[in-house]
């Protein structure tokens, strides 16, 4: 194993994070992983690693680290800046470090999480098959015990039988290569971009925009009345200070139960949407515990779920229900899309750097 | 959303919870009989080896099943699901034991290691002798692993031992600590916050991280609480320590002892 970075800041809470533990709920064991997965794959896919690989999910900003060697590294997430030695470089791109340069990830513009991945993988200890940190259940992570990483850690690339391609020299940030990894980005970025830059915008709160966040309803809908449910998609939810890699609690109008707030506890499905006795919503996350005794009104639609990783406090939340299969398929179409041959143009605005996706649609 | 309105009562339904999962509930009670529906249901799911189901959790009355919306359709998923349920041979009543894997728990009561056993005798009335015999005594079932890895949710003790939380949480509660809180017992795989009354320690390893499976006790075990005393704990831990230092898994399993008798 080669160290290639050490952590100078570790920010607010910084987490190696992979795909997750797969299979393991009936253990009790919470799933874990990237909040928002898309992004990890895409700077992955930036770093040339395969998209599940090891990386570090960085919750607001303010983190830096020291190369020890060339390494090269992605950034995709959160629109945070990106500098190497003090000099601003885009987010969303890969970065080719020599040893002793420091990068840095500042507090996000809109989003919270930033994903930075590190060419050749993080080596970490495999806990039930993943690397993933989960600071409550104590899995995972730098130390497989689910420890935050901190000042000082140390970043390894795993041993390789064949090492990746040593980088050039210099810190000019290389263009997107492949067209189908820029495609992808571009298509992630542009939604996080619609979701996030006008909800984050340092405009008045009252000026913000909503984000809009699709449910399927169920399982226990029939445990609210018909103005529950209706509460739950034609009212507005603000996101409270209760919110972490566990959950994400609202304030906003009551939804009426129709039988009490107590059901026999059953499996917690990802991005479930409960709801205690008090009707404030709770939308359940990687690091959720497996089982819960409140009723699921709807889980987060699985095209919509990496959003939930962008939430902050204050923000207002608009739920829009549809059927499970239509929600298929919009996911279906939204990862062809992202992996047509699209065109990504990089354009400067008041110095700061943006991405335009020109996709073809059927 | 139930995907069936007129399901009959002895079918299950199914319930959509998002566009990649899927619960199967089988009613709306605690019951040995539904949770043996659940538990054969979830077992039928596994053994199926679909390689699109990401998820198999039982509980006490259904069943979660999650699947990779890269390999499958939502219908398609269901349509899977619903010809499994429907073919797994699911019992109607309670499974004969002798079907059933049981494990036997040891366990020193009282001590240092179940501090509350006397606010549990004085709560119920009896000595702590009796409180011993009546929470040893039945053999339990496992309904449910959930809350963290590898606690068991137990069904069947009687309700002349229960006793309330604790006014006020313990910061730590010793891994292997068996509790009593309301009328539920518990034992705890890891060390962790809790508000239980505490009656006891086992030196059994629950839960094991880095072993795979992670934990000793799955959904649809029996289990009995034996009592021993403080030698006998030291020697079983004593052997647990040696197991996971020598062998790979890291749980010593006691062997199981198929006895008769429901509670």
């Amino acid at each position: 194993m080669a160290a290639m970075l050490e952590v100078v800041n570790s920010g607010p809470l910084s987490t190696l994070q992979d795909l997750g533990r797969r299979g393991r709920m009936k253990y009790g064991v919470p799933p874990s992983g990237a909040l928002d997965q898309e992004a990890l794959a895409v700077a992955n896919l930036l770093a040339e690693n395969p998209e599940g690989a090891v990386g570090i999910e960085i919750t607001y900003g303010n983190f830096s680290v020291r190369a020890l060697a060339p390494v090269v590294l992605a950034c995709a997430g959160a629109w945070a800046s990106v500098s190497v030695d003090s000099i601003a470089v885009s987010p969303w791109t890969t970065l080719s470090v020599m040893p002793g340069e420091i990068v840095s990830v500042g507090a996000p513009a809109w989003g919270v999480q930033v994903y930075l991945a590190v060419r050749g993988g993080i080596a970490a200890p495999l806990v039930m098959g993943s690397a993933s940190t989960c600071t409550r259940a104590a899995l995972g992570g730098i130390d497989g015990q689910g420890r935050a990483l901190r000042a000082g850690d140390l970043i390894a690339t795993p041993d390789r039988p064949s090492p990746s391609p040593s980088p050039g020299p210099g810190h000019v940030p290389s263009l997107l290569a492949a067209s189908t990894v820029t495609a992808r980005a571009a298509a992630a970025l542009a939604k996080r971009q619609a979701a996030f830059a006008r909800a984050h915008s340092p405009a008045a709160a009252s000026a913000r925009c909503p984000v809009a966040i699709r449910v399927v309803m169920g399982p226990q809908d029939d445990h609210f009345t018909d103005g529950g449910r209706r509460t739950l998609v034609t009212e507005e939810f603000t996101l409270t200070s209760k919110a972490d890699r566990m959950g994400l609690r609202f304030e906003g109008p009551a939804i009426e139960h129709s039988r009490g707030a107590d059901i026999i506890s059953d499996g917690m499905p990802r991005g479930a949407v409960q709801v205690p006795g008090d009707g404030k919503p709770i939308i359940m996350l990687a690091d959720r515990q497996t089982t819960g005794g409140y009723p699921k009104i709807a889980c987060v639609a699985r095209v919509d779920l990496d959003l939930l990783a962008h939430l902050r406090p204050g923000d207002r939340v608009r739920f829009a229900a549809l059927p499970a299969e239509e929600a298929h398929e919009s996911l279906i179409h939204e990862q062809a899309a992202s992996r047509a041959s699209g065109r990504a143009l990089r354009i400067l605005i008041d110095g700061i750097e943006h991405v335009v996706t020109v996709c073809e649609l059927q | 959303m139930s995907i069936h309105a007129d399901t009959p009562r002895s079918m299950p339904r199914f319930l959509w919870a998002g566009d990649s999962a899927v619960v199967i509930e089988f009613g709306n009670e605690i019951s040995p009989a539904l949770a043996a529906r659940a538990h054969t249901a979830a077992a039928a799911f596994e053994s199926a080896n679909l390689p699109w189901l990401v998820e198999v959790l039982p509980s006490y009355r259904s069943v979660l099943a999650e699947f990779d919306p890269r390999l499958i359709s939502p219908a398609a998923a269901l349509e899977e699901l619903q010809r499994i349920a429907e073919t797994a041979a699911i019992p109607e009543g309670p499974a004969s034991l002798d079907q059933l894997d049981i494990v036997s728990i040891p366990v020193c009561y009282g001590g240092r290691f179940g501090p509350d056993l006397h606010d549990v005798a004085a709560h119920t009335g009896l000595s702590p002798d009796e409180v011993v015999a009546v929470h040893s005594e039945p053999l339990y079932l496992v309904y449910m692993i959930g809350f963290m890895l590898g606690f068991p949710y137990l069904g069947g003790m009687s309700p002349r031992i229960a006793t309330p939380r604790l006014a006020t949480p313990r910061t730590i509660v010793p891994a292997g600590s068996v509790g009593i809180a309301g009328n539920q017992t518990g034992v705890y795989p890891m060390a962790s916050p809790g508000g239980w009354h505490l009656i006891g320690r086992t030196p059994m390893r629950l839960a094991d991280p880095s072993a795979d499976p992670p934990c000793l006790l799955r959904a649809g075990n029996r289990i009995r609480f034996v009592p021993v005393d403080e030698a006998a704990y030291r020697a079983i831990e004593a052997a647990a320590a040696t197991t996971a230092r020598t062998d790979a898994p890291g749980i010593a399993a006691i062997p199981a002892q198929a006895e008769g008798g429901d509670q």
